[in-house]
This record gives C-alpha cells, sequence and structure tokens, in this order.
C-alpha cells in the first residue's frame, strides 16, 4: 500500500470515528438529562405527589394534582380544536393540494411550524384575555391549538400520500363517489398514521409553556373550569424551577420527570399504532 | 335471473377516442362487445388497450387532462351523455385491476360488500347471500368460508385477486372489465382465473386486456388487436388466431413483432 | 377497420335521454355530496394562510403605537426604560442573534455527525435505537431543558469549563467578564442541545433522499468510505443540508422558556459569553405580564413582531432550499 492510499484510508478512519463521537456525544446529553430526570425526581414521587395540590410557600408536602389534571384538560381542549382542523387541512393538501392553493397552503403550514411559541401566546391573548380581562384555560388551548394545525396538517397529508393511488381506483371503480373513497378508504387506510401524527403534536404541545404564560397563566388551586386560570405541568416546573426555595426545586424535578413521562407515554403510544397497521394481517 | 335481463345486452364503442391532453391514445375505434362473451383486447405495450378499457367505465376521465370523444353505448344509452353520471356507471361496470388491491384494512367480507354497500341498503341477510354468490363465483368461497372475518390481506396473491374479482361481481354489474388480471400471477393463480372467466360469462359480458397471446387464446370468444390506438382487426379467437385477414394482425400473433 | 360480423346488426334505435331511463338517473346528491366534502376540507386548508395573516395582524396593530414613536431606532437603541417609557430592543436582537449562532457553532457538528453516522455508517442494528434517542431529544420540553441548565448545566459550567476556558482563552473578549451562572454561555449551549434533534432529522432525511448510485460510484472507483460520503453524498445533498441547518437557526431564534432560564436575562450587549444577556423571545415571556402601560406592552408587541418576521423569513429560507432536495416531502415534521 502506498503511502497516499495508507494516509487516504488514515483519514477515513479517523473522519469515521469523529462522526461516531459526535453521534454519540449527542446520544450522551440525551441520557444525561434524562438520567439526571430520574435521578433527582424519581425519589420526590409518591402517592401524595399525584393526589395533592401545591401547599403555601415554604411548607413541604403537597403535590401537581392540579398540575396534572390542567395539563389533561389544556392539552385535551386544544387536541378537539386542533386536530379536526390540522387533518382536515390535511386531507385538503393530500386529496386535491396539487394546485396553486395546496402549494400556498402548503408552504405556509412549514413556515408556520417554526414559529415561535411565545408568538401564538400573544395572539391567544390578545383575541381571548384582553377583552374579557381575565386568564383562562381555554385561551391556552386555543394557543397549543394553533400550534397543533400545521403540524397535524403536514403529518395527515404525508400519511394520506402514502395510500398507493391504486386503492383509490379501486374503489371510483366500484362506484364510489369522490368523497366516500377519501374518507372510506383512503383515510381510513391512512388511519394509523395519521393517529400516530396527532399523537406527536399532542406530545408536543403537552410541554408548551410559552404560550401558556399569559394564557392559562397558572393557578395554585385545583380547578377544571376552563373559563379561569388553570396549572399545567410545564408551567409549575416554571414556577417552581426558578422560585427561591429548596422544596420547590426537588418537586420541579419532580414534576419534570411526571411530564416527561406523559410525553414518553404519547410518543410510544404512537409507534405503537402504526406497529399495530403493519403488523396486522399476517 | 340476472342472465335473463342481460340477455339483450349490448356494449358497443362508436368512433371513440382516447386523449390525453392532444395525444390520442385510442383512435375512432369502433368495436361491438356482445353479451355473454369473452372478447380480448390483444397488441403490443402502448398500444391503448388499457386506455380502451378505461374508457369502457369512464375511468380513462379521472386522470388529469384527459378526455373522451365519441360514444360507448351501453344498451344504446351512450355512457358519456351529459346527463349521465359516471359514479353509477360504474356501480355497473366492474373491474379487476392489474395487481390485486384488497382495501388492507377490511377483512375478506367486507372487502366483497365494498361494492354493494354504495349501491342501497340491503339487510344483512342480503348482504351475506351476495358475498358468498360472489365468493362461489370468483371460486374463492371453500378457501375463505371459515374466515371471512380475517384480513384481506392474509390471502396469497392468487387469491387476493380472486378476492378482487368476487368484490367486482358482488354488486351484480353487467360488464366485467379484467386489466391484464393474471400480469403478477403465478401460472397456478394463472390458470384458476382463467378458469373463471368461462364460468363467469354466463352472468356477465367480459372484456379482458390481455398482453399474453395464449391466455386470449384460451379465454376469449372474440378477440380485437388493437396496434397505436387503431384497431386493426377484430374477429372470432379461433378464426383471428388461425386465419388472421390483416398482414399486422399476423405478424403479431407470429411474434414478428410486439 | 371490421367490426364483428355476428347476426345482423340493427340500426341502433333512438337514443334514449338517459334522464327519462330510470337505470341512469343521474344521482345529483352524489355531486353534491363531493362538493359539500371538498368545501369543508378547503376551508379547513384555508385556517392556515388565515392564521398566518391573523399573526401578522395581530402583532402589527399592537406594535404600532411603539413604531409610531420610536420608529427605526428602536432597533439600534440599547435603552430599556419602563419608567421613562423609552424602548430599544438592540440587546435583545443582538442577543437573540448571538446565541443561536453560537447554538448552531456546537449543534452543527454534532448534528451532521448524527446524521452522517445514521445513515452511512451505523450498523443496521444500531440505527433504530440511536435515532429513536435522538428523536427523544426533541420530545424534551423546553421548560425542562431550562430546569435542566439551571441546576446541572451551570454548576458543570462553572465548576469544570469556565475555569480551564478562562485560563485558556480569559484574553479574548469572549471570555473576559466574571461568570455568575446565567449567561449568553449557558444560553448557547442549551439552544444547541434543543436543535440538534432537528438538525438531525432533517438532514438525514435529505441523505437518505441521495440516490444510492451516487454512493456506489465512488466506491466502485476505489473511495475510501469517508471519501464517497465527502465527495459523492454531501455535495449532492448541501443544499438540503444547509436548509437544514437554518431551519435549527428558525428554532432557535424562537426558543423561549429554556433561554430565560438560564441566560440571565439582562438588557446588555457585550461580546463575553459568559455574560448575561437576553433574547427577544425571553424579554417577550418575562415582561409581557408585567407591562404596566400600554407603550410597553406596544414595545413588547413590536419585539414580538420583529421576531416573528425573522423567524418567517429564515423557516421560509430554509424550506426552499430543503423542498429543493426532497421535493416538498414533510421534511423535519415527524420530529416530535
Amino acid at each position: 500500500m502506498s503511502a497516499g492510499t495508507f494516509r487516504r484510508h488514515l483519514t477515513s478512519r479517523v473522519m469515521t470515528g469523529l462522526v461516531v463521537v459526535l453521534a454519540f456525544t449527542a446520544v450522551l446529553a440525551l441520557v444525561l438529562i434524562l438520567g439526571d430526570l430520574m435521578a433527582k425526581g424519581a425519589s420526590s414521587i409518591d402517592w401524595a405527589f399525584f393526589t395533592k395540590s401545591p401547599v403555601p410557600a415554604g411548607e413541604s408536602g403537597g403535590g401537581v394534582a392540579n398540575a396534572i389534571v390542567g395539563t389533561f384538560i389544556v392539552v385535551g381542549l386544544a387536541a378537539l380544536i386542533g386536530v379536526p382542523v390540522g387533518v382536515g387541512a390535511g386531507m385538503y393538501l393530500a386529496e386535491y393540494g396539487s394546485g396553486r392553493l395546496g402549494f400556498l397552503v402548503r408552504f405556509v403550514a412549514d413556515v408556520l411550524n417554526g414559529t415561535p411559541s411565545i408568538v401564538v401566546g400573544i395572539v391567544a391573548w390578545t383575541f381571548l384575555v384582553k377583552p374579557t380581562g381575565r386568564f383562562s384555560a381555554l385561551a391556552g388551548s386555543v394557543g397549543l391549538a394553533i400550534l397543533m394545525i400545521p403540524m397535524l396538517a403536514r403529518t395527515t397529508e404525508e400519511m394520506v400520500r402514502l395510500v398507493p393511488h391504486s386503492l383509490r381506483e379501486a374503489a371510483l371503480a366500484l362506484g364510489y363517489p369522490r368523497w366516500r373513497t377519501s374518507l372510506k378508504v383512503v383515510a381510513r387506510t391512512a388511519l394509523g398514521g395519521i393517529v400516530t401524527g396527532c399523537l406527536v403534536g399532542i406530545a408536543r404541545v403537552a410541554g408548551e409553556t410559552a404560550p401558556l404564560l399569559f394564557t392559562a397563566q397558572g393557578n395554585l388551586n385545583f380547578s377544571m373550569d376552563v373559563r379561569h386560570p388553570m396549572q399545567t405541568l410545564s408551567l409549575q416546573i416554571y414556577v417552581y424551577a426558578t422560585g427561591p426555595f429548596d422544596e420547590w426545586h426537588r418537586m420541579a424535578w419532580a414534576a419534570a420527570l411526571v411530564l416527561m413521562g406523559l410525553v414518553l407515554i404519547l410518543a410510544l403510544a404512537a409507534r405503537w399504532v402504526t406497529r399495530q397497521r403493519y403488523g396486522s394481517g399476517r | 335471473m340476472v342472465a335473463a335481463a342481460n340477455a339483450r345486452l349490448r356494449l358497443e364503442t362508436v368512433r371513440l377516442t382516447a386523449l390525453f391532453g392532444q395525444n390520442p391514445a385510442v383512435r375512432e375505434i369502433s368495436l361491438l362487445f356482445p353479451a355473454h362473451t369473452v372478447t380480448a383486447i390483444i397488441g403490443p405495450s402502448g398500444c391503448g388497450k388499457s386506455t380502451l378499457l378505461r374508457c369502457l367505465n369512464r375511468m380513462h376521465e379521472l386522470t388529469p387532462d384527459a378526455s373522451v370523444t365519441g360514444q360507448v353505448l351501453l344498451d344504446d344509452v351512450d355512457i358519456y351523455a351529459k346527463d349521465v353520471n359516471p359514479v353509477e356507471l360504474r356501480r355497473r361496470v366492474g373491474m379487476v385491476f392489474q395487481r390485486p388491491t384488497p382495501f388492507p384494512t377490511m377483512s375478506i367480507y367486507d372487502n366483497v360488500a365494498a361494492g354493494l354497500r354504495v349501491n342501497g341498503r340491503r339487510s344483512r341477510h342480503e348482504t351475506d347471500d351476495a358475498v358468498e354468490r360472489a365468493l362461489h363465483q370468483a371460486a374463492l368461497w371453500d378457501e375463505v368460508k371459515d374466515r371471512l372475518a380475517t384480513s384481506a390481506l392474509a390471502l396469497s396473491g392468487g387469491q387476493q385477486q380472486r378476492l378482487c374479482i368476487a368484490r367486482a361481481v358482488a354488486p351484480a354489474p353487467e360488464i366485467l372489465l379484467l386489466d391484464e388480471p393474471t400480469a403478477s400471477l403465478d401460472p397456478a393463480g394463472t390458470q384458476r382465473i382463467e378458469e373463471l372467466c368461462h364460468a363467469l360469462k354466463r352472468h356477465y359480458t367480459i372484456v379482458i386486456v390481455t398482453h399474453n397471446l395464449q391466455q386470449a387464446a384460451r379465454v376469449s370468444d372474440y378477440t380485437a388487436f388493437l396496434y397505436l390506438g387503431q384497431l386493426v382487426e377484430v374477429g372470432r379467437t379461433s378464426e383471428l388466431f388461425t386465419k388472421p385477414q390483416v398482414e399486422q394482425t399476423e405478424a403479431y400473433i407470429t411474434g414478428r413483432f410486439g | 377497420m371490421t367490426t364483428l360480423p355476428l347476426e345482423p346488426v340493427p340500426a341502433p334505435p333512438e337514443q334514449t335521454t338517459p334522464s327519462r331511463d330510470p337505470r341512469w338517473q343521474a344521482l345529483r346528491s352524489v355531486d353534491r355530496s363531493d362538493r359539500i366534502y371538498r368545501r369543508v376540507l378547503t376551508a379547513l386548508a384555508l385556517a392556515l394562510p388565515f392564521l398566518i395573516l391573523v399573526i401578522l395582524g395581530v402583532l402589527f396593530v399592537g406594535a404600532l403605537p411603539a413604531v409610531k414613536r420610536f420608529g427605526p431606532s428602536f432597533l439600534w437603541t440599547s435603552t430599556w426604560d419602563p419608567v421613562a417609557e423609552v424602548y430599544g430592543a438592540a440587546p435583545m436582537i443582538f442577543g437573540t442573534l448571538a446565541s443561536s449562532f453560537l447554538a448552531l457553532l456546537i449543534a452543527v457538528p454534532l448534528a451532521l455527525g448524527v446524521a452522517i453516522f445514521l445513515t452511512e455508517f451505523s450498523p443496521r442494528w444500531l440505527r433504530q435505537p440511536v435515532a429513536f434517542l435522538v428523536e427523544l431529544l426533541a420530545a424534551i420540553p423546553s421548560v425542562v431543558y431550562g430546569l435542566w441548565g439551571i441546576f446541572v448545566l451551570i454548576p458543570f459550567l462553572r465548576n469544570y469549563v469556565v475555569p480551564p476556558l478562562k485560563a485558556v482563552l480569559g484574553w479574548t473578549p469572549f471570555f473576559q467578564s466574571a461568570f455568575y451562572g446565567n449567561s449568553m454561555l449557558a444560553g448557547g449551549i442549551i439552544l444547541a442541545i434543543m436543535i440538534v434533534p432537528y438538525i438531525a432529522a432533517v438532514s438525514r432525511e435529505v441523505l437518505l433522499a441521495v440516490p444510492p448510485s451516487q454512493r456506489e460510484a465512488a466506491l466502485a472507483m476505489g473511495a475510501t468510505r469517508w471519501e464517497a460520503v465527502r465527495s459523492a453524498v454531501l455535495p449532492y445533498g448541501r443544499a438540503g443540508l444547509i436548509g437544514a441547518i437554518i431551519l435549527g437557526l428558525g428554532r432557535a431564534l424562537g426558543e423561549t422558556m429554556a433561554v430565560t432560564m438560564v441566560i440571565g436575562n439582562r438588557h446588555d450587549i457585550g461580546l463575553s459569553v459568559l455574560q448575561p444577556a437576553y433574547t427577544m423571545a425571553a424579554a417577550i415571556a418575562n415582561e409581557f405580564s408585567e407591562a404596566t402601560t400600554n407603550m410597553y406592552l406596544s414595545a413588547l408587541f413590536e419585539v414580538g413582531l420583529i421576531l416573528f418576521v425573522l423567524t418567517v423569513v429564515v423557516n421560509a429560507v430554509a424550506r426552499i432550499l430543503i423542498w429543493r432536495v426532497a421535493r416538498g416531502a414533510a421534511v423535519g415534521s415527524k420530529a416530535l
């Protein structure tokens, strides 16, 4: 082997090694963060943590029950608004979106996907908090829905596009009108993927804090009234982490672990749905 | 009862031209498909056979920029007339495609019943009967009768194609269009479907597109030879294959081109 | 052209009008259903352009008073004084850009490393787990990153990273000031970790879109694995990779919670990364609820407007670059 060839192979090995090191550094960061979450949060989680609301500042004990319930309500309401619009927009893009309007909608969706969530919070505030003079979970849900819609539109479109054209043709040849083909054959076939996209979108939005800062705002008490401020896990973590008490810091880790657990469950559910789909039939 | 109702059915194209944009894929074809016969359409790749077939159930126009001139008469009614609803037409004409396309999220039963459900409400009993009848006609009943509720994807390729045939015949169409139905099947599957054609023509008028000349000879009563979008020759299969009247036909059949 | 000479073919009787023939009853209701379906879907799809216009409109209307009062000097004035009602966003704008670029500096090698590893060098069995782990990074909420940043990263920086950095690089303007924890450096590092999965996911899809023939041709000519990647794969996907990086930039520009928890939230422009700093998003998060006067609020709206326009432009550029390579696929939207 000549010196030149040797050097080339050495370079290749070095670069390969570098790439591997870089890749694993990234993974290492994740492992560290999750590890810290477990280590610092797990010890604070007990039954009381899940069932009690916060106690007055400085005291110990109490839990994040209000935040857990609040997260479910705010995110659930957001999904109620965001899923039909997002999935509908995605269906439009897949079925009729080959023209100019489709191009525009697609482009806007992609651009909206990168919009800072704090800006969305401002918009929700302007329409739902400022006129009523009152913070509310509903305002927070609307903000989260605005975040969800472009996400779901694109994932839905992508999943529906995967359905082979031959299936559409087979349905049309049977005498299915276009709308029925789209719903009962195409969407039904892509349903697994669409649901996955929704779960991923919901998981993303469940962790959001910024749009809720001045919409749902947060609530130290247990509340299920959507017309009033409501606490979510993300808001709770923010308040506790930036507060002065060690007790709060401890609980912030625990709440973060719970939130991460929720997000993880949704993410795994999303994967499980797709696995089910592909596994069925054999 | 179905056979009697179709006894006088005529399917006929009159100077049919099919275009993709400005390009004619089918040129001025006038062809009659007699009732309860199997007509094969043969010709080299790109000669317009599939396009012609897709004009018979108005599937051609679903492609963007595609258009049709001329007429297709189903019992003297031009299916391209302005107030004919193509969706309704397609319920009277069944089609089976080259690759089996069972609906993946539906069971075998639901696949076969799929065409029934757009055709008006029926009782569960009526649907059961129709599904069973269709599966018998497709020679699939014995193989699936115990697992009608299982996924259609569990069937083999040949079985799936017969399932598609069952799905196409379940709504009791008058015409059955087969677009190279055995192209993706193995010889055993191919043979079963060819046998089906003989049985099915009792009930339906069949038009089959095939690039397999032996298949055309085995299966059909009449054969039409297309080349470059034009109808070169048509006649009884036995005569066309033994005594073709046009030189081009003979050249194609003997394998000199195509 | 012969037609079939079966029995004598009678002339076709007058064609009956389909509408009189019961078998052909044109089902107008079906057409209507199709039309309704399309209209409903279109209306839902129009929500998207509607939303972007609404956002723009709200921000613009809200910012108008401040725009009229301060004009373009808003962009380069450093004073932010709610009491005297003088507002200048220069430190925030600087902080946003600086922290984002710092984040890119760290994130790009890591993210490209992940992407190239996954598409070129990884053994098959390792691919799914590593990809999943990197996607998981994107799933961690911003506020959790902030929490980790405050209690793990900053102490780590203070004890193990900054002293050696100051020792070696303290003579440069970038490491000159005292380090109290909350700093541009902490913000940049946290941002970097947060955007790695986005850049990596998009880069990976870009690299996967490179036809294998490119790679194989290079290898067939005797290139080493690295050379094949560098000369055949990377140039082909270059536009898309740049798009991925710009997409990451877009994300970094808009990040709020993690940044506001570690960056120090101080209206100040400085070259040292050890100093506290501010970003537009962090400022809005911190001060929106506290804004007591209309002008204060309007100034914050203007900050939001600048941020929004900036991210829209950056994202648009990124998308155009990515579309060129991935041809309209919904790239990057699957990243959790």
